[in-house]
């Protein structure tokens, strides 16, 4: 029996929302206002946040030298966009909880509990990890759709969601023991040192598991043909938990899926490489043209959401082609750039539903009404496309392309060139519709948390503009 | 730095626009306007003092700024002019400054359908800094970065301040159509530029053009070529890739369609001498006869379509066509004369046809239609100094001998009588041909206009009629750009040599 020796420095930020969240249920069943467990739930995050700087760059439950906790620069980068995106979740969720009646204890708890899966999705470095962490992140999410009991349509989206996800987990543990049979290892570095050296005969159960595992996450990042739960999911759940879905629970599967390909399945890169290009493909395209015939705020936001997958994808349709430590930067930078501007999008439509204002048309005059909320999402709107002044959306995209092409994937790209065209018609429309003239435009009551919200989502999209250099480096340790 | 600066001063300018100061309306507007009058002049002086302290002696880039701001993706923050450059930097300020006096007085009519004036300044700002960041930057995806910059703000003057108060849909429409297509043309561009990084290894276009595509193998090139291309031909624009034009022109408003013909559809050629012909000169070797193609094609198609139109704005967007069709010839024949002439016809056609409509909007403003039968004619008798500067513009545009507009046309089909010797010369004579014949028409439609609407006597509607000819602001827009169009007439060899050292060292070897 070894007993190992833990790095409490290098898994705080997990630990301590982990804790929070245990923390903010107590608090709750000894009658803690709502006000407050909000408040603790920020704070939680917040120290979550200040808790990376001095976990940085450390490891611990090492076996040898392959290590199953890593806070290197990739884990490092999706927790700051974890945490920073999840604090926007709750800031929103303050007006939420009182208006649908939700129980403000369990809410926060589940988030949290969420939380926690995401920002050890992003640390994981072995297989059971990883799969223990996604878990962690879909179970409080079936519960927080549902939370709102008495409505239909919320309990119809968290029994879909369940269903795909236990289906999900189900393919992606069955190719992980394929790929643990091969192997006979569950670390990624151990694995992609075995991949390396499979012999001929047990090449196509490997390909089997790694497809099986891509499949997997393929359902939790929503790409096609995985996508089909994601927009109704989004609709039916209360907006904030929608928000959670599409940003956080998005950034902790891709960073899941990037790590298990790059840093595990990269030998089998051949394989996959042209598949995800394939997958890559069908996912923007189609979600871009469905977006375009959604009238709906959230359900274009949904489709959109799917399309944005795709661009994702791109950087790992190279395969082997390019080095892993490519891949792994252009899609961790993508999905950085990508959740801050969702985040953004969805905190304002938050706001403006407040008065059940769901309608693409409902957003005609809001520049009228409330200049600063407007100008803030057509930034966001115009990032999301890809355009300046939205410079993020531009460089997020220069960097996905360049890694297609890197990986001489030029099909892909001029596909993505056709889709960004695709993708710029719903968002301009609906950015263009913000300055249109209205009837009798209605001011919307913004509120504090709301307002801190959008104005952070703001803050950070502004500065990643500026300094795009802070998100485009991020590779995990030990990736060539 | 200095180049920084004049990015910076128009940018600031335009972020000021978002605060919004108290104030009856009057008030308001009239401070948007001193606003933008305020922050163009600042950039037209810092490009001036470039042009001042430009070293006229060195081929190269100079007066550069070099930081960098993404390591990771090898983008730095890198400006520089050139000979090249340097005309654009200064036409593009000096039409802004220009567009500004004239907004001075001047705003769109305002209706329900349009925004504020700040948000017009502002906008016009942001434009801007788009299409002089575009001219001065020497790194890729710099370059693609300000070349994007442009299209949000155009698309929001035309949606907003197009078209005529009550029939906004149209200039809606026309808008989107702007945007879909330049940035479909944008995608391509990104991924060619992107296609010749990721092989050159290296964004710094002085690097790769250095290089004369060294490294690149000949699919690449073609490849790169290709994408390149189809995204500065859109933005150009080339036939058959033209169709946004017409529309984006008729629906603008004045401001708007002065800096889109003088300035954006520079863009594309400047675009296609900078970066596709210098960088992939293989592809281009192989594809330059068919842009030369495309290019006469645009040239007579641009003529004809023109003597269909029956409205003056209308007319004048066709009539780009074919002029950037000559522009497009010049390039394509890859030698320094061809590209030269090319250069020269890039400016000469931004001052003409910025003057053309500049006085298309007063035409437009005075009788409230452009319609060439409801306007008439007569107009020399109506407001006699408005009619001759009419007149002026286009001989200069159909390419009077002794005015700018001649020496584009003339030394791009000199330059396809003899073609880079890579290329097939009986084809380019051929071209050279039909340019030329492009060219009699192109007299042919003007005459045609100036006949309809200047002379003979004043249409029987318009006689009870009263309205004032050409006002103090509007010839304080124009003069410049008269005399500009008659200097660089008589004296092409100012800007020719300018252009020249800077186009032998992009060219090489020549």
């Amino acid at each position: 029996m070894m007993i190992q020796s833990i790095d409490y420095l290098a898994i705080l930020p997990t630990l301590i929302v982990a804790v929070g969240s245990v923390v903010v249920l107590m608090a709750d069943a000894f009658g803690t206002p709502r006000r407050v467990t909000g408040l603790l739930t920020v704070l939680a995050l917040a120290a979550a946040a200040v808790a990376l700087v001095p976990g940085h760059g450390r490891t611990t439950f090492c076996t040898g030298r392959s290590c199953s906790y890593v806070a290197d620069d990739f884990a490092t980068l999706f927790q700051v966009i974890v945490l920073l995106t999840a604090l926007v979740v709750v800031l929103l969720s303050h007006g939420e909880i009182g208006r649908s009646a939700l129980p403000a204890g369990e809410y926060h708890f589940l988030l949290l509990a969420a939380v926690t899966g995401a920002l050890l999705l992003a640390s994981g470095r072995d297989l059971i990890t990883l799969v223990v962490a996604l878990e962690t992140l879909s179970l409080p999410v079936f519960a927080l759709v549902a939370l709102r009991r008495y409505d239909g349509v919320a309990s119809e989206a968290a029994l879909k969601l369940f269903l795909v996800s236990v289906v999900s987990s189900a393919v992606t543990l069955f190719g992980i023991s394929l790929v643990y049979g091969v192997t006979g290892a569950m670390h990624l570095d151990r694995v992609a040192a075995g991949l390396a050296h499979v012999p001929a005969d047990l090449k196509p159960v490997a390909a089997v598991g790694v497809v099986a595992v891509i499949a997997g996450f393929g359902f939790k990042v929503a790409a096609v043909p995985f996508h089909f739960w994601a927009p109704d999911v989004y609709q039916g759940a209360p907006l904030p938990v929608a928000a959670f879905l599409s940003v956080v629970s998005k950034a902790g599967g891709f960073a899941g899926l990037t790590l298990v390909l790059t840093a595990g399945f990269w030998p089998l890169g051949g394989t996959w490489g042209p598949l995800l290009g394939v997958l890559s493909a069908a996912t923007m395209t189609l979600g871009n043209l469905l977006a375009l015939r959604q009238r709906d705020a959230v359900r274009l936001l949904a489709w959109s959401s799917v399309a944005q997958s795709g661009f994702m994808l791109a950087p790992l349709a190279g395969g082997t082609r390019v080095r892993p430590h490519e891949s792994m930067t252009a899609t961790a930078a993508y999905v950085a750039m990508y959740a801050i501007m969702n985040i953004g999008a969805f905190a304002v439509v938050t706001v403006v539903a407040r008065r059940g204002r769901r309608d693409l048309g409902d957003y005609r005059g809001l520049a009228r009404a409330n200049p600063g909320v407007a100008i803030a999402l057509a930034f966001f709107l115009v990032c999301l496309a890809g355009l300046p002044p939205g410079v993020m959306g531009l460089f997020a995209k220069v960097v996905v392309f360049r890694a297609a092409i890197g990986g001489a994937a030029t099909w892909l790209a001029v596909i993505m060139a056709v889709n960004t065209v695709l993708g710029l018609y719903y968002y301009l429309g609906w950015a263009a519709r913000l300055f249109a003239p209205a009837e009798r435009p209605e001011t919307v009551r913004v509120g504090r948390t709301g307002g801190i919200a959008i104005a952070v989502s703001l803050a950070g999209a502004l500065v990643v503009s500026a300094a795009p250099e802070l998100v485009l480096h991020a590779a995990a340790l030990a990736v060539p | 730095m200095i180049l920084t600066a004049m990015l910076v001063v128009p940018f600031a300018g335009a972020l000021l626009t978002l605060f919004a100061p108290g104030g009856s309306q009057p008030r308001l507007t009239r401070l948007a306007r001193l606003h933008g009058l305020f922050f163009s002049a600042v950039t037209l002086v810092l490009a001036v003092v470039a042009a001042a302290v430009f070293d006229y002696g060195r081929r190269g880039p100079q007066l550069g700024f070099d930081h960098t701001w993404a390591a990771s993706i090898g983008l730095r923050f890198h400006l520089g002019v050139d000979g090249i450059s340097l005309p654009l930097v200064v036409l593009t300020a000096a039409l802004t400054f220009l567009c500004m006096v004239y907004t001075a007085r001047v705003l769109p009519a305002a209706d329900e359908g349009t925004g504020p004036a700040r948000a017009l300044i502002g906008l016009i700002l942001l434009l801007e800094v788009g299409m002089l960041g575009t001219f001065v930057s020497l790194d890729l995806v710099l370059f693609f970065v300000f070349f994007e910059v442009v299209l949000i703000p155009m698309y929001f003057v035309i949606a907003h301040w197009g078209g005529s108060p009550g029939a906004r849909e149209r200039a809606r429409a026309a808008a989107n159509k702007f945007i879909l297509y330049t940035l479909l043309g944008s995608g391509f561009l990104l991924v060619g530029i992107l296609l010749i990084a990721v092989n050159a290894h290296t964004l710094d276009m002085t690097t790769l053009a250095a290089r004369h595509g060294a490294g690149l193998s000949h699919n690449v090139q073609l490849a790169a070529f290709g994408l390149v291309a189809i995204g500065f031909a859109v933005k150009t624009p080339m036939w058959p890739l033209h169709t946004w034009l017409p529309d984006a022109h008729t629906e603008a408003p004045t401001v708007g369609s002065v800096l889109l013909a003088g300035v954006l559809l520079k863009m594309g050629t400047y675009g296609f001498v900078r970066i596709a012909v210098p960088e992939v000169p293989e592809g281009a070797r192989v594809l330059a006869p068919w842009l030369g193609l495309l290019a006469v094609i645009g040239i007579i198609y641009g003529a004809l379509a023109c003597l269909a139109q029956r409205e003056l704005k209308r007319m004048i967007a066709y009539s780009s066509i074919g002029h950037m069709g000559f522009v497009l010839l010049g390039i394509a024949t890859l030698t320094p004369v061809g590209v030269n002439a090319a250069l020269f016809g890039n400016i000469a056609h931004g001052l003409i046809t910025g003057l053309l409509f500049f006085v298309a909007g007063a035409v437009k403003e005075r009788y409230r239609t452009g319609d060439l039968d409801t306007l008439g004619g007569g107009m020399l008798a109506k407001a006699p100094y408005l009619a001759s500067i009419l007149t002026f513009a286009a001989v200069a545009s159909l390419g009077l001998p002794g005015l700018a507009g001649f020496w584009g046309e003339m030394l791009a089909l000199l330059g396809a009588y003899q073609p880079h010797a890579g290329l097939p010369r009986a084809t380019y004579v051929t071209f050279m041909a039909l340019g030329g014949l492009g060219a009699v028409l192109t007299a042919a439609y003007f005459l045609r206009l100036l006949a309809r609407i200047t002379h003979g006597p004043v249409a029987e509607r318009w006689v009870r009629t009263r309205f004032a000819d050409v006002r103090a602001h509007e010839l304080l827009a124009w003069t410049p750009l008269i005399t500009a169009t008659v200097f660089i007439g008589l004296w092409p060899k100012t800007l020719l040599d300018l252009t020249d050292g800077a186009v032998r060292v992009l060219l090489g070897g020549q």
